[in-house]
């Protein structure tokens, strides 16, 4: 962790240090979710989606513990500055976290049942690569986070322009197959969800991008994330 | 300039051991009712904090602790205050005695007009613990050490006490209070007259001083109970009123009167 | 809170740079004041001025005496005449003996020098010496036997009124009315000096020489004054420095807080404040009609000083001891000292300087006091030294204030002169032992 000085209190930068390693620890967690869970789907494999249904109650279980710790270093070290900035960003990324693993586990849960039915041809590699593409973000969002680097923070927030055009083009061609067949729509249903919950990952990266950003220039970057989902468009292209 | 003490791992304290233990412990000035009903238990190598609004009787109860309170003519104890099972009131006690294994540092730091050297040497010199110079140099170096300020002064040992900044006269207090090996040390308020960095190193003195002594601080900031010791203890007009961890007290304190203390609130 | 206003008065809010009839009066009040101040501050100055020129007008010719100086042969006829050189038998002669030597040796002089001597009698010239000088004579050959038989050397004093003539006391005008003296035996006397006769010198005599009859004032020193004095002052300051100490170490550390140590303290204070003649009769019925010590002695001096300064320093104590804080006491105390050892170790080498200053101070005040001791008998006239101490403590002998009181009661106008000296060097004692207690002071001070 690059802080510039030690506390003289040495027990305040071990606690620190303490939470931002459980974070770290609940990223790794998280990254793993996700590429087991776009693996499952891909390869069509049940047993590993059990696995990582199974392993999303050990990142509920940090998120708790990370909580616990937060509300104990508030109340007694009484933070200040970029302390209080370290630990409110630990608190909203381990809830970014958490909802990200939640849709790893969602992920899963729908490989599951998609087992039982048709492939969707092209469909699963498609969300393959957005996964990636997703993981690929968080992990440069948690590098970011260690080396306390703005500027790759502000990158990841653009690269989340791709994921949504991805979205966009996923959306498509599952109307698409859903038109012309009756049949597909279940299945693509589920696949839809899939990746609408890919593309709120990415949104949730991006909030810890943010945070990461946040923490150190001391200020939210301004609210121009990229809006590609096609939603805004399509508002702003009604009210014309 | 700063020598910081050694990192400690967690500490392991055995729940059960008591090191001193009041039981309904009463103090009075004359006819007023300074004290009532204290009931605590210090336990060894950990930190205890006394907190409460000001003349609730967190000083009185610490004074009691090594009878410098015997020194007020019109004070009055009663109750047990055992150390290691003992009676601190006991007749047969001498406070003399007591005073060497019950340490205590003041709120402004009051070295002796004296050397540094001096200063600490006195109280193991008027206990006898030293048989010849070497043995006392050890002891002096020791103490120095323990109370992080031997790299700032090892070169002017005969220099006056009194020649020192705030932060370093109060970390000499210290020393020339663990010179005499005490178990136990009473602290009243020892950074209230202190800087915010010279409160820091002393905090980080105190929380390495736990790995051998137990440690009882008296404070006005409850910021400071809570970041340096283990076990808090309220006192309100004269009653403890709450004694828990200090994380639990911080965070969920049983007794409203509690909260109301710590979360500013009158009432 | 903030929307409670002040009632509306007569305050208007003006320029600052002008003054309000207020202020103008208050500064000037102010500056009447200070002025008022000033004034007092001069008439102090301008009094303490013009004691000490008229003291010092009047007593600084007491340092120089004047001195005839003679080549005195030593007739061992006259002064030895077994030729034993014995001093036991040489000592059967008076001074009787002695004074037709000196007259002989003037006489030798004044022919020598080839001055003339009509108008004056030989007894005339004779008279001009001193009448101590035969004396003084007589110890050296009696300290020195062996002189016998040689012509030696020898300054003696002038006679009272030659020393006064040379000083201006004495003129002309009053020397035809004299008994003592005559213008005729002054006009000899400026012959004298003109030759180199007599001289006049530092007169060491002053400081050295006993006590004189009225008839001889020249011959008249404080040798014993100083002596009684000094051994006096050296009673007071081992008496009553450790008991004084030691009584204010215990009201003020140990003892308990009660109606008796309240009655106690408020009778030290009281006896600072008791006039001094009061000790003197204390000294007088408990320490020469009860105890039985010999009158004008050291000792009782001594001891009545004692009394008189005790109050003095244990109130000068109480305060150096309550000055050092109490965080000393505590930090001494949390330590483990015992309460003996937080005193001993602690206060009171912080309290030294203001305990040394009050003793000096003490001191000071006993060496001037001058009531007790007229009625303890010091009045007496001693011409004897005291012996060494211890035993001198009771020979008779006197003191300084009270040697002063002495000359001033005496006829001479030479004893005014002697008594201002004497009062010179009284302010001088005092004014270093006062330099002390500053000096003393400054440098423990600086450490604490």
């Amino acid at each position: 962790m690059q802080d510039s000085t030690q506390h003289i209190v040495s027990a305040f930068d071990r606690e620190l240090e303490a939470i931002q390693a459980r974070i770290m620890k609940m990223g790794g967690l998280v990254e793993n979710a996700i590429l087991e869970g776009a693996r499952s789907l891909d390869e069509n494999d049940t047993e590993l989606a059990e696995q990582v249904r199974d392993g999303d109650k050990a990142i509920d279980a940090l998120e708790l513990l990370i909580n616990e710790d937060v509300t104990r270093l508030i109340a007694l070290r009484s933070p200040t500055a970029v302390d209080l900035r370290i630990v409110l960003s630990v608190m909203k990324i381990s809830g970014n976290l958490e909802r990200i693993g939640d849709y790893a586990k969602n992920m899963a849960k729908r490989t599951g049942v998609l087992a039982n039915m048709a492939p969707i041809e092209g469909a699963h590699a498609a969300l393959r690569r957005m996964a990636r593409e997703v993981q690929f973000m968080l992990k440069d969002a948690l590098d970011a986070y260690i080396a306390r680097d703005a500027q790759l923070a502000h990158d990841v927030i653009t690269r989340d322009h791709d994921v949504d055009q991805m979205y966009n083009a996923l959306f498509r061609e599952f109307l698409t197959f859903m038109m012309e067949d009756p049949r597909n729509i279940t299945a693509c249903m589920h696949l839809h969800f899939i990746a609408k919950n890919t593309e709120r990952m990415g949104d949730h990266v991006t909030a810890i991008a943010e945070q990461v950003v946040y923490l150190v220039e001391g200020e939210l970057p301004d609210d121009s994330r990229p809006k590609a989902d096609g939603l805004s468009s399509a508002l702003d292209k009604k009210e014309a | 300039m700063y020598d910081a003490p050694t990192n400690n791992a967690e500490i392991n304290v055995d729940q059960n051991e008591i090191k001193i233990s009041a039981r309904n412990v009463q103090v009075y000035y004359g006819d007023s009712h300074a004290i009532k009903d204290v009931n605590v238990d210090i336990a060894p190598r950990t930190v205890t904090a006394f907190i409460g609004p000001s003349g609730c009787g967190k000083s009185t109860f610490l004074r009691c602790l090594n009878r410098m309170n015997d020194t007020i003519d019109v004070c009055r104890v009663e109750g047990s205050i055992q150390l290691d099972g003992e009676d601190i009131y006991d007749k047969r006690v001498d406070p003399v005695q007591l005073r060497a294994r019950v340490g205590m540092v003041f709120q402004k730091p009051n070295p002796f007009p004296k050397s540094i050297y001096d200063n600490v040497a006195y109280g193991p010199r008027i206990h006898g613990m030293a048989r010849n110079k070497a043995e006392l140099d050890e002891i002096v170096e020791t103490a120095l050490r323990r109370g992080a300020i031997w790299n700032e002064v090892k070169d002017r040992l005969h220099a006056p006490g009194t020649g020192l900044s705030g932060g370093q006269q109060q970390r000499l207090c210290i020393a020339r209070a663990i010179a005499t090996q005490p178990e136990v040390l009473l602290m009243d308020e020892p950074c209230s007259a202190l800087d915010p960095i010279a409160t820091a190193q002393v905090e980080e003195l105190i929380d390495d001083l736990r790995t051998n002594y137990s440690v009882v601080i008296v404070t006005h900031s409850m910021q400071q109970a809570a970041r340096v010791s283990q076990k808090t203890a309220f006192f309100h007009l004269g009653n403890l009123v709450e004694f828990d961890d200090t994380s639990r007290i911080f965070t969920q304190p049983q007794d409203p009167r509690t909260e109301s203390y710590i979360t500013g609130r009158i009432g | 809170m903030s929307d409670i206003s002040f009632p509306k008065g007569a305050h208007a809010q003006k320029s600052l740079l002008v003054l309000d009839a207020r202020t103008r009066k208050r500064n000037a009040a102010e500056a009447r004041f200070r002025r008022m101040g000033l004034v007092a501050v001069t008439i102090g100055i301008l009094a303490l001025v013009g004691l000490l020129s008229s003291i010092i007008a009047n007593g600084a010719s007491s340092f120089r005496q004047t001195f005839v100086n003679l080549e005195v042969y030593l007739d061992p006829a006259k002064l030895d005449k077994t030729g034993e050189r014995d001093p036991a038998k040489m000592a059967k002669v008076t001074t009787f003996g002695y004074a037709p030597l000196l007259g002989r040796a003037l006489a030798q002089a004044v022919e020598a020098q080839g001055i003339s001597t009509e108008g004056v009698s030989k007894k005339d010239i004779e008279a001009l010496i001193s009448k101590e000088a035969p004396a003084t004579l007589r110890n050296m050959v009696l300290a020195n036997p062996e002189l016998v038989g040689q012509t030696i050397s020898l300054q003696v004093l002038a006679q009272g009124r030659v020393d006064g003539y040379f000083k201006g006391r004495v003129t002309m005008e009053s020397a035809a009315l004299d008994r003592n003296i005559s213008p005729a035996q002054l006009e000899m006397a400026d012959a004298l000096r003109a030759a180199g006769i007599i001289t006049l010198g530092y007169n060491w005599g002053f400081f050295t020489a006993p006590d004189a009859s009225d008839t001889r004032p020249e011959a008249a020193g404080l040798g014993v004054a100083i002596l009684g004095s000094a051994y006096m002052m050296m009673i007071v300051l081992c008496l009553s420095l450790p008991i004084g100490v030691a009584a204010s170490i215990y009201l003020e550390e140990f003892a308990p807080q009660n109606r008796w140590t309240d009655l106690i303290e408020v009778n030290i204070s009281n006896l600072a404040a008791v006039p001094s003649i009061v000790f003197g009769i204390l000294g007088l019925a408990i320490f020469i009609n009860f105890v039985g010590l010999p009158q004008s002695a050291p000792i009782v001096g001594g001891l009545v000083l004692t009394l008189m300064t005790l109050p003095t320093i244990i109130i000068a104590t109480r305060a150096a001891l309550k000055a050092v804080p109490p965080s000393i006491r505590d930090a001494a105390l949390g330590v483990g000292a015992s309460k003996m050892q937080s005193v001993f170790h602690h206060v009171l080498p912080l309290a030294m300087p203001g305990i040394l200053t009050g003793t000096i101070i003490g001191l000071a005040q006993a060496l001037g006091e001058t009531a007790p001791l007229l009625l303890i008998g010091m009045v007496a006239f001693v011409r004897e030294y005291p012996g060494s101490p211890p035993e001198g403590f009771l020979d008779p002998a006197s003191a300084l204030p009270v040697q002063v009181y002495n000359w001033t009661t005496r006829g001479d106008p030479a004893f005014v002169e002697r008594a201002s000296g004497a009062i010179i060097v009284l302010l001088c004692f005092l004014v270093i032992m006062n330099i002390a207690a500053i000096v003393l002071r400054r440098r423990f001070e600086r450490r604490w």
